[in-house]
C-alpha cells in the first residue's frame, strides 16, 4: 500500500527511538528477573505434564518444591535436573511425585553435578523446542499445500461455548461459513489462575478453558475442515494472565497459529503485576517467535475503557511499545498483529472520517505488519439492527485502510454470547462489504491536508509527546500513574508478584539460554 | 391503557420475530416456523425471510398479528422513588447534612471482567455526556476494578469506611450476577454490624430491579442507568437512613 499520509518520517522515526528509549529498561527488568510461571514454562518444554488427583500439575508443583527448598532465584532447573542427574527419580514426572510427597532434597548443583545438571536440562528443553520447531514445519507445509486465505483481511471468528466438544462443530461450522481465523476464547477469570488445567473440558464460564488437550482437539479438528476446505485455518487462543509463558509453550507444542499477548494487558484489566507480565511476556514471546505464531496486541481494550478519540494516541504508543517488546523478542513483523478497534462514538460527527484516520495511521506506521482490527463493543447498545449497521461500517473501514485481520463484528455484542444466526448475518455483512468493495483501498486516497492527514498527523504528535513523558517519567511510573486505559497499576502492587524473584548469579534456565543464545 | 403492538395503524398489532430451527430450508421448514409462531400468538403470520445457515439450520424473520392486549396500569416497575438531583445539589446535600465527604467503594466482584458499567458510574469521563461520580466534589470514589475478591471488598469497605458499596456484574453466565451478588451481600451482613453496613447497591443488564429483597442488597440498577441517578439516590438513601437513626 503506497503512503496516503504524507507522515513526518523524522516524526515516525522519532516515536519509534522513544518506544525504545520507554522500553530499553523493561526489557533490562524482563533479563534480570524470572518468575514461576517462566520457571513451569520450561519444564513443560522438558516434558513436564500431567497434574496430581486434585488437578494441581506437576509443573505447579514441582516448582512449589524447589521454591520452599531453595528459592527461585537460581531457577528451578539447576536443583530439578541436578536431582535426577543423580538418580533420585527415573523421570520429571516421578520426580514431581517425589517432592509433592515431600522425599526430595532439592539444592543448587555446583561443580560436577552442575554440569551434569545443565547437559540434562539442556537436552530436554532442546527436545521440547524441536518439538516447536516441528510443529511449525508443520504449518509451513499445510499452508503451502492448502494455502492461505484467498483475501484480506482474513475473517476472525470468535467461538466460546464453555465446552470443548461443543466449541468443536461451532468452529467447524464457522470455517465453512467463511471464517479464516478460529479464536476459541477462553473462560472468564482464568487469565487470574496461576496454573494451566489439564485436559479435555466441558465447563467454563463465557468460554473454554485454555488447556493442552483441548488445544490439540481443536487443532485437530480444524485440519479436518482445512483439508475439506482447501485453506489452512487458523486458531487463535490467549496467551495472557499468570500462565502467559506456559500457555505459549503449549501452544507452540500444539501448534496453535495465533496468540493474543499483549504487554501491558495483564497489568491494565487483570492487575497483574507489572514485573510479573512484562517478564512473562518477553518469554512468551520468545517461544512464539520460535514457533511461528502471530502475536495479536490488545490495543483495543484501551478504546473501551477510555474515549476512542481523546485516548487515540495512546493506542498509538501502545502499538510502538508492542513492536519494541516484539523485535526485542525475535517476533518479526510479519508476526506482529498489532490491535487496534473501531470504537468512537457514532454520535461524535464525523466518526467515522476519524476511524478511517487512525486506522490508516496504524497501516501506515506497521506497513508490513498484520494488523488486527477490532469491531465495535462499547457503542453496541442492543439495537440490533443499529449494531449491524454500524458493523458493516467497521467492515467498510477495514477494507478501505487495508487492514490484515478483521475480528467479525456481532450485531448482539453486549446481549448475547453470539448466535448461530448472529454469526451468519454477520459473515454475510463482512462478505458484502469484501465482495462489493475490496479493492476499494486503492480509489481511497484522502486529499491532501484533507481531514483524514490532518487527523493522522495530530494523533502520531499526541503520541510523540506522549512517549516525551514516558521516557521521561520511565514506563513502570506512567502505568502506575494510570496512563494507559486509565487503569492506576504500581509496580509493587497487582497479582503474582510473589512468584517474581531477581535472578541470582548463578541463574540457570535452560529455555532461557537456548531462546536468547538463538541456537538449539 | 390497555394497548396493542404497533406496526403502522392503532391496533394492529403487529410484530416481528426471527429465530432459527435446526432443520435445513425446504417447505416443511417454512410450515414448522409457521406453527411456532402461530403457538407464539402470531395469526396471521408470514414468514417474510428464510435462509439455511450450513447443513442443518434455518434462520427465519416472520411478521405476524397478535390478538393479545397489555394493561399499562397492571405494570409493575421499580419507580425512582427519590428526586434526581443536579451534581451541584448532590454536592450541597452531603456537605451541608452529612458534613464530610461521602465515600463510594466500587468493584466488579466474582471473575468479572468488564469493568464498563463501573466505569461509566464511577469514572470521572462518565457516560452518555454525563460525569461520573469521581466529578462530584464531595464524594470520594475508590473504584477497585475488575475481579474483586468479596473478602477484599469487604476489607476494603471497612478501610475506606464506606458509606456506599457498589457492584458491578456485566458479563454472566447461569446467573453468576446472582450468586456473586448473594455472596457479597451476606459477606457485609456477617462483617458490619445492621447500622454501620454500607449501603449495598449492584448494577448490570442482566439484574431485575425488584429483587433487592432477595439479593440482600439496597437497591439494584438496570440496563441504562446514569451516574446522576446513582448519585441522586445515594444521597437520598444515605440522609434518610441518617434522619431515621
Amino acid at each position: 500500500m503506497t503512503a496516503k499520509l504524507a507522515l513526518d518520517a523524522d516524526q515516525v522515526a522519532r516515536a519509534r527511538e522513544l518506544a525504545a528509549i520507554a522500553g530499553a529498561p523493561v526489557v533490562e527488568l524482563a533479563r534480570s528477573h524470572t518468575t514461576v510461571a517462566v520457571e513451569r514454562a520450561t519444564l513443560r518444554l522438558a516434558g513436564l505434564g500431567g497434574a496430581d488427583p486434585d488437578g494441581i500439575p506437576w509443573v505447579n508443583r514441582l516448582v512449589s518444591a524447589v521454591v520452599e527448598q531453595v528459592g527461585l532465584e537460581h531457577g528451578v532447573s539447576g536443583p530439578v535436573f541436578g536431582a535426577l542427574a543423580r538418580g533420585d527419580s527415573t523421570d520429571l514426572v516421578a520426580l514431581a511425585q517425589r517432592a509433592a510427597a515431600g522425599s526430595v532434597d532439592f539444592t543448587v548443583p555446583a561443580g560436577k553435578a552442575r554440569t551434569a545438571a545443565h547437559r540434562l536440562g539442556t537436552r530436554a528443553v532442546r527436545d521440547g523446542l524441536r518439538t516447536v520447531d516441528r510443529r511449525r514445519a508443520e504449518r509451513e507445509r499445510l499452508v503451502k499445500r492448502l494455502g492461505d486465505p484467498p483475501q484480506r483481511p482474513w475473517i476472525y471468528l470468535i467461538v466460546a461455548t464453555g465446552d470443548i466438544y461443543e466449541d468443536i462443530p461451532q468452529a467447524q461450522a464457522a470455517a465453512r461459513a467463511g471464517a479464516d481465523v478460529i479464536a476459541v476464547i477462553r473462560s472468564t477469570g482464568q487469565s487470574l489462575l496461576d496454573y494451566v488445567p489439564e485436559g479435555a473440558t466441558r465447563e467454563g464460564f463465557a468460554g473454554t478453558y485454555a488447556t493442552r488437550e483441548n488445544f490439540r482437539l481443536m487443532r485437530a479438528a480444524l485440519d479436518e475442515t482445512s483439508k475439506e476446505l482447501g485453506r489452512y485455518v487458523r486458531l487463535t487462543n490467549y496467551a495472557s494472565g499468570l500462565c502467559m509463558p506456559e500457555i505459549a509453550a503449549l501452544a507452540g507444542l500444539e501448534r496453535l497459529d495465533m496468540m493474543l499477548n499483549d504487554s501491558m494487558y495483564g497489568i491494565l484489566f487483570r492487575d497483574i503485576n507489572p514485573v510479573r507480565t512484562f517478564v512473562d511476556q518477553r518469554f512468551s514471546r520468545q517461544i512464539h517467535a520460535r514457533a511461528g505464531i502471530i502475536i495479536n496486541t490488545g490495543e483495543d481494550n484501551y478504546l473501551t475503557t477510555a474515549d476512542a478519540v481523546e485516548a487515540a494516541h495512546t493506542v498509538t504508543v501502545s502499538q510502538l511499545l508492542n513492536e519494541f517488546f516484539a523485535h526485542e523478542a525475535g517476533l518479526p513483523d510479519a508476526q506482529l498483529g498489532l490491535g487496534h478497534a473501531f470504537e468512537i462514538n457514532p454520535d461524535v460527527k464525523d466518526s467515522f472520517r476519524l476511524e478511517l484516520a487512525h486506522a490508516l495511521l496504524a497501516r501506515e506506521l506497521f506497513p508490513d505488519a498484520p494488523l488486527k482490527w477490532m469491531p465495535p463493543t462499547k457503542h453496541m447498545t442492543g439495537d440490533v439492527f443499529r449494531g449491524n449497521l454500524l458493523d458493516g461500517f467497521f467492515n467498510l473501514a477495514g477494507v478501505l485502510t487495508g487492514q490484515s485481520i478483521l475480528l467479525v463484528g456481532m450485531m448482539t455484542e453486549a446481549v448475547v454470547t453470539p448466535w448461530l444466526s448472529d454469526r451468519d448475518i454477520a459473515l454475510q455483512n463482512v462478505r458484502y462489504v469484501l465482495d462489493s468493495c475490496g479493492g476499494l483501498h486503492e480509489d481511497f486516497v484522502p486529499a491532501p491536508g484533507g481531514f483524514v492527514q490532518k487527523r493522522a498527523a495530530t494523533v502520531l504528535a499526541e503520541a510523540v509527546t506522549l512517549l516525551e513523558r514516558i521516557t521521561d517519567e520511565g514506563l513502570l511510573s506512567s502505568i502506575a500513574d494510570g496512563t494507559f486505559g486509565i487503569m492506576k497499576r504500581p509496580p509493587d502492587k497487582g497479582r503474582g508478584l510473589d512468584g517474581v524473584a531477581r535472578r541470582a548469579d548463578d541463574f540457570w534456565n535452560p529455555a532461557v539460554a537456548l531462546l536468547d543464545g538463538g541456537a538449539a | 391503557m390497555i394497548v396493542r403492538p404497533y406496526g403502522d395503524t392503532t391496533g394492529d398489532g403487529m410484530v416481528q420475530v426471527s429465530f432459527t430451527l435446526p432443520v435445513p430450508h425446504d417447505r416443511r421448514a417454512e410450515g414448522a416456523a409457521l406453527q411456532l409462531a402461530g403457538k407464539m400468538g402470531l395469526d396471521p403470520a408470514m414468514v417474510v425471510h428464510a435462509k439455511q445457515m450450513g447443513t442443518g439450520f434455518t434462520f427465519f424473520v416472520v411478521y405476524g398479528r397478535v390478538s393479545h392486549l397489555v394493561d399499562t396500569d397492571r405494570v409493575t416497575v421499580v419507580e425512582r422513588d427519590f428526586p434526581l438531583l443536579a451534581a451541584k445539589d448532590v454536592n450541597a446535600a452531603v456537605r451541608s447534612r452529612l458534613r464530610r465527604k461521602l465515600v463510594v467503594v466500587g468493584a466488579c466482584i466474582g471473575t468479572d471482567a468488564h469493568t464498563v458499567g463501573i466505569d461509566a458510574i464511577l469514572n470521572i469521563k462518565g457516560v452518555a455526556g454525563e460525569k461520573g461520580l469521581e466529578y462530584y466534589r464531595e464524594l470520594r470514589v475508590v473504584n477497585l476494578g475488575a475481579q474483586v475478591p468479596v473478602p477484599d471488598l469487604v476489607r476494603a469497605a471497612g478501610a475506606e469506611k464506606a458509606d456506599a458499596v457498589l457492584v458491578s456484574q456485566v458479563v454472566t453466565q447461569r446467573d453468576a450476577h446472582l450468586h456473586n451478588t448473594r455472596e457479597m451481600s451476606a459477606a457485609f451482613r456477617e462483617a458490619f454490624p445492621a447500622a454501620r453496613r454500607p449501603l449495598l447497591v449492584v448494577g448490570g443488564p442482566r439484574f431485575d430491579e425488584a429483587m433487592t429483597g432477595e439479593l440482600g442488597v439496597d437497591r439494584i440498577f438496570g440496563r441504562g442507568t446514569t451516574p446522576r441517578e446513582v448519585a441522586s439516590y445515594l444521597v437520598h438513601a444515605l440522609i434518610e437512613r441518617k434522619k431515621a437513626a
